[in-house]
Formats: C-alpha cells, sequence, structure tokens
C-alpha cells in the first residue's frame, strides 16, 4: 500500500531539488544552449538564402556573359564580312582602275601612231613631192631641151586635156 | 570478429558478476529462510533509509543514508543507529502475526523503524501493532533517503551535463556542436520542435520550452540512473509515486496558470451545446483538468515500476530455484528487458513532456470558430 502513497520527506525534498534544477538549468543552461542554436539556426538559413542568391547571380552574370561572348561573336563575323567586301571592293576598283589605265593607255599609243604615221605620211609625201619635182624637172629639161619636143609634149598634152 | 566476440564474453562475465554482486544477500536469506521474492522486489524497488551495496541485508556494505527528523527542532544522525540497533520482535498469537522492527540506539533513541518508516516509540518503549500497521506517532521525516541521494546525484549530473554543453556554446558560439554538446543537441533540439513547437501555439511556445527540456531530461536520465543495477544507480526515482506525483503536479499547475479565456470559456461554458449540457459539462471538464495529470503520474510511475519488477523477477528465478544453470534463461531474459527499458526510459520521458506539452497547449489555444 505504502508503493502508492506519497512520501512526505521525498516530496519536500523533490520540490526543492526539482525547482532549483528548473531555475539553474532555465538560467545557465538552456537559455545559452537555446540561444546558441538559434543563433546558428538563423546563420545556416541566411547562409543558404546567400548561396541561393548568388546562384541566381552567377546565373545572371553567366547569361550575360555568354549575351556579350555572342556579339562580340556577331560582331566579329560582321567585322569579318565588312573586310572581305572592302577587300573585295578593292580589289574590283583597283582592276577596273587598271582597265581604264590599260584601255587609256592603249588609246594614246593608238594615237600617237595615227599622228606619227600621219607625220611620217605627209613627210612621205612631202619627200615624194619634192622628189617627183626633181624627176619631173629632170624629165622636163631633158624632154625640153627642143623645140620639136616641145611641140610634140604641147600637143600631147593637149590631146590628154581633150579625152579627159 | 574476435574482438567483438571478447568483448560479448567480457560482457557476459560482468553481467554474471554484476548479478551476484548485488542479488547475494538472497542467497544468504535463503540459507536461513524460504526465499520470498515479493519481499524481496518490494524491498529495492521501495525507498530506503541506507543504500544497499552488497553482502547480507543485515550486516552487508551499505552507505548509511543521514536521518532528518523534525520532532520538537531538527535532530540529525546516521541511519545506522537503526540498522545496527536493536532488532524487536513483536508476536501476536492471536492473529499469528510477528512483526521485527529495528529500535534506535544512540542519538536514534526513542524512536523505530519498520518497513522504512520511523516512529516514536510509546511510553512502554516499543511499537503498538494494529492490525498489521503500528499505531505510533510518526515524526516528520525529512531524511536524505535512498531516493532522495539518488535525486541529488541525479540532478546534479543533469546540471553538469547541461553546464558542460551550454560552456561547450559559450566559448565556441554558435558552430556545429562536438562532444557531449553534438549527442545532446539534436535531443534538446527534438524537444524544442517536435514537442514544444509541435503542440504548442508558435508564438506562445518559447517559454514552456525550459519547463518541458528539464522535464524531459530528468525523467530520462533519472530512468538511466534507475537502470545501473549499482550505487550510484538503482533507485527506483521514477517509479515513486512521489516524484511522479510532483512532476504530474508541476505540469497542472503550467497547465492551470497558462489558461486563457478561450480554455476556461471551454470548461465553464462550453460553446456550441444547449444550456443544460452546459451546466452539465462543468464538473466533466473540472474532473478532467485533474484526470490529464493523473494519467501522466500513473503512467511513468507504473512503466519504470514494472520495468524494475520484472527485471528482479527474472534475476530472482535462479534464487526460486536455487540453481545456477538457471541463470542460462533469467540473465539473457533480463538483459533483454534490460535493454528494453533502456528504450523505455526514453520514451517515457518523451511522453511526459509530449503529453504535458499537449496539455499546455491546449490551455494556450486561441479560439477558432
Amino acid at each position: 500500500m505504502d508503493l502508492i502513497l506519497p512520501d512526505f520527506g521525498l516530496l519536500v525534498w523533490t520540490g526543492l531539488v526539482f525547482s532549483l534544477l528548473l531555475f539553474l538549468l532555465a538560467k545557465f543552461a538552456w537559455k545559452p544552449i537555446l540561444n546558441a542554436v538559434n543563433a546558428r539556426e538563423q546563420k545556416i538559413s541566411e547562409a543558404l538564402e546567400l548561396a541561393e542568391k548568388t546562384k541566381a547571380e552567377m546565373q545572371a552574370l553567366k547569361a550575360e556573359n555568354d549575351q556579350i561572348l555572342k556579339e562580340a561573336r556577331a560582331e566579329r563575323d560582321q567585322i569579318l564580312k565588312e573586310a572581305k567586301e572592302a577587300a573585295n571592293g578593292m580589289v574590283e576598283d583597283a582592276k577596273g582602275k587598271a582597265k581604264d589605265e590599260a584601255a587609256k593607255i592603249v588609246e594614246s599609243a593608238r594615237q600617237t601612231i595615227n599622228s606619227e604615221k600621219a607625220a611620217a605620211m605627209a613627210e612621205l609625201k612631202n619627200h615624194v613631192a619634192s622628189l617627183s619635182l626633181e624627176i619631173a624637172e629632170k624629165v622636163v629639161r631633158q624632154e625640153l631641151s627642143s623645140d620639136d619636143k616641145q611641140k610634140a609634149l604641147a600637143t600631147q598634152l593637149a590631146g590628154e586635156i581633150k579625152m579627159n | 570478429m574476435q574482438q567483438a566476440g571478447k568483448f560479448s564474453s567480457l560482457l557476459q562475465i560482468i553481467v554474471f558478476a554484476l548479478s551476484f554482486f548485488v542479488f547475494q544477500p538472497f542467497v544468504h536469506a535463503s540459507e536461513e529462510e524460504n526465499f520470498n521474492v515479493g519481499e524481496m522486489i518490494m524491498h529495492h524497488i521501495k525507498d530506503a533509509h541506507e543504500w544497499h551495496i552488497a553482502g547480507p541485508e543485515h550486516g552487508g556494505t551499505s552507505i548509511y543514508l543521514p536521518v532528518i527528523l523534525y520532532d520538537n527542532g531538527f535532530k540529525v544522525f546516521s541511519s545506522k543507529y537503526f540498522y545496527h540497533g536493536k532488532e524487536v520482535e513483536v508476536a501476536k498469537k492471536l492473529e499469528s502475526l510477528s512483526f521485527h522492527y529495528m529500535e534506535g540506539v544512540g542519538p536514534a533513541k526513542g524512536y523505530a523503524l519498520y518497513h522504512e518508516e520511523i516512529y516514536k516509540l510509546n511510553k512502554n518503549g516499543e511499537l503498538h501493532f494494529v492490525g498489521e500497521h503500528p499505531h505510533n506517532a510518526s515524526p516528520t521525516d525529512l531524511s536524505i533517503t535512498k531516493n532522495v541521494a539518488s535525486l541529488l546525484f541525479g540532478s546534479i549530473l543533469i546540471l553538469l551535463i547541461m553546464l558542460s554543453v551550454a560552456g561547450f556554446y559559450r566559448k565556441n558560439g554558435a558552430v556545429a556542436p562536438k562532444g557531449l554538446a553534438k549527442f545532446f543537441e539534436p535531443i534538446i533540439v527534438m524537444v524544442r520542435d517536435d514537442i514544444a513547437k509541435a503542440n504548442i501555439d508558435k508564438h506562445k511556445y518559447h517559454k514552456y520550452v525550459p519547463y518541458l527540456l528539464t522535464i524531459f531530461f530528468f525523467i530520462w536520465i533519472n530512468n538511466m540512473l534507475g537502470l545501473i543495477p549499482i550505487i550510484p544507480g538503482g533507485a527506483n526515482l521514477t517509479g515513486n509515486i512521489t516524484i511522479t506525483l510532483f512532476l504530474a503536479f508541476c505540469t497542472l499547475l503550467v497547465t492551470v496558470f497558462s489558461g486563457n479565456k478561450n480554455y476556461w470559456g471551454h470548461i465553464f461554458w462550453m460553446p456550441g451545446i444547449p444550456v443544460p449540457m452546459k451546466i452539465f459539462m462543468i464538473p466533466i471538464e473540472l474532473i478532467g483538468i485533474l484526470t490529464k495529470p493523473f494519467a501522466l503520474m500513473i503512467r511513468l510511475f507504473a512503466n519504470i515500476t514494472a520495468g524494475h519488477i520484472i527485471v528482479l523477477a527474472l534475476i530472482s528465478i535462479i534464487f526460486i530455484n536455487k540453481n545456477i544453470a538457471w541463470a542460462g534463461l533469467s540473465v539473457p531474459m533480463a538483459l533483454f528487458i534490460s535493454v528494453l527499458e533502456i528504450l523505455v526510459a526514453f520514451l517515457q520521458g518523451f511522453l511526459f513532456a509530449m503529453l504535458s506539452a499537449l496539455f499546455i497547449g491546449a490551455a494556450v489555444e486561441e479560439a477558432h470558430h
């Protein structure tokens, strides 16, 4: 029976010891422990949040980098293309110019040749004329050395005029 | 493998040695008289004014704890003045009953110890038995009994453990725990999250966490100490009705003083039912306030006491049969129950704190109709 009856002395001691234990633990154990645990949980959740944020930032940064790279690549292509076009244009230009120049040179050469030719022809004509004149003079001098001959020529010439 | 084998055989030797070490008195007892299992078990689960260590019950090795009596002023003396006092036998031939009690000597003169109760001797210098109980007056007994000593030891142990855990955080700040703190932190967090936060309003639970932590560790550590067969363990502290009564009473007080308008409204004027039923419900709800902690008290008391009784009864098989071969059966069974009791030790602490949190949670709950 006394197993299920409370004992006064033990009750007094339990009350005393348990109250003291509760007070001491609450003040010197639970408070610092729970504070530390809470602080650490706070720290961990903040760190996780930061990590999440950093990850998002990294992703944004990477996307930006990719964009920049893409743009740079496109720009490079553009520049290359333009450069090629420019080079081609230059070559074309040069070719055209050279052709023109060649044509001009050929033309001027032809003109020079022509004028030279004309000059040579004129000179030749003059020369031929003077030669012919000399020859004619010599012939005439010989032909007209006698009156008969002068007469015969005159007649012949006259006859020729008529026929013409 | 070999190491493990060595270890387990060593363990067996220890278990054997301990069981003989602790239960040796009954070998002696059985030589003198018939071995009374019930008496031995009751003796072990009840409180005492000495802490018996080894040897026969009288004249063996014991720590004699101080007796503190309040009887027209305090009287403090060692309990050895009872245990080494004068043994008196009172025979009642009519009812064929005989009682043995120890009359105090020296400073304990004028008092007698009968079944660990201290009585004042009457004018004739004896205990007067009426039926099976002495009819003498008792002084107020504030002795450091076995349970009080165990209570002090357990409390100091909890205090040392928790102060050392707190010291770790004080020294290292909010870092990952190491050592003792690493072991206890998950349990502390479990009490805070799974017991307090899970049952009590999330804005109010903070206030009750220290109480729930204290009650959980008090019950758990003392349950574990009770499972250790030798000093400083082995006292049936948490299986003592006085302790469970006090703990349940604490929960009752916390619940009653935390109760808000909504809680008392549900008790004295239950909403949502007709007026005659409201009146009818008042006494039922009032009884309900008491039955909840009453169940807490009985649950812890019965579980822990039952555990001690089972282990002792299984060991007693050897002494009932007076044959050491029975140890082959009784020791493994007792070991199995002891291991089970380690689980029960935790479980009962958890349950007590859990249900306390549940009752407090119900008392501080806000109306949500």
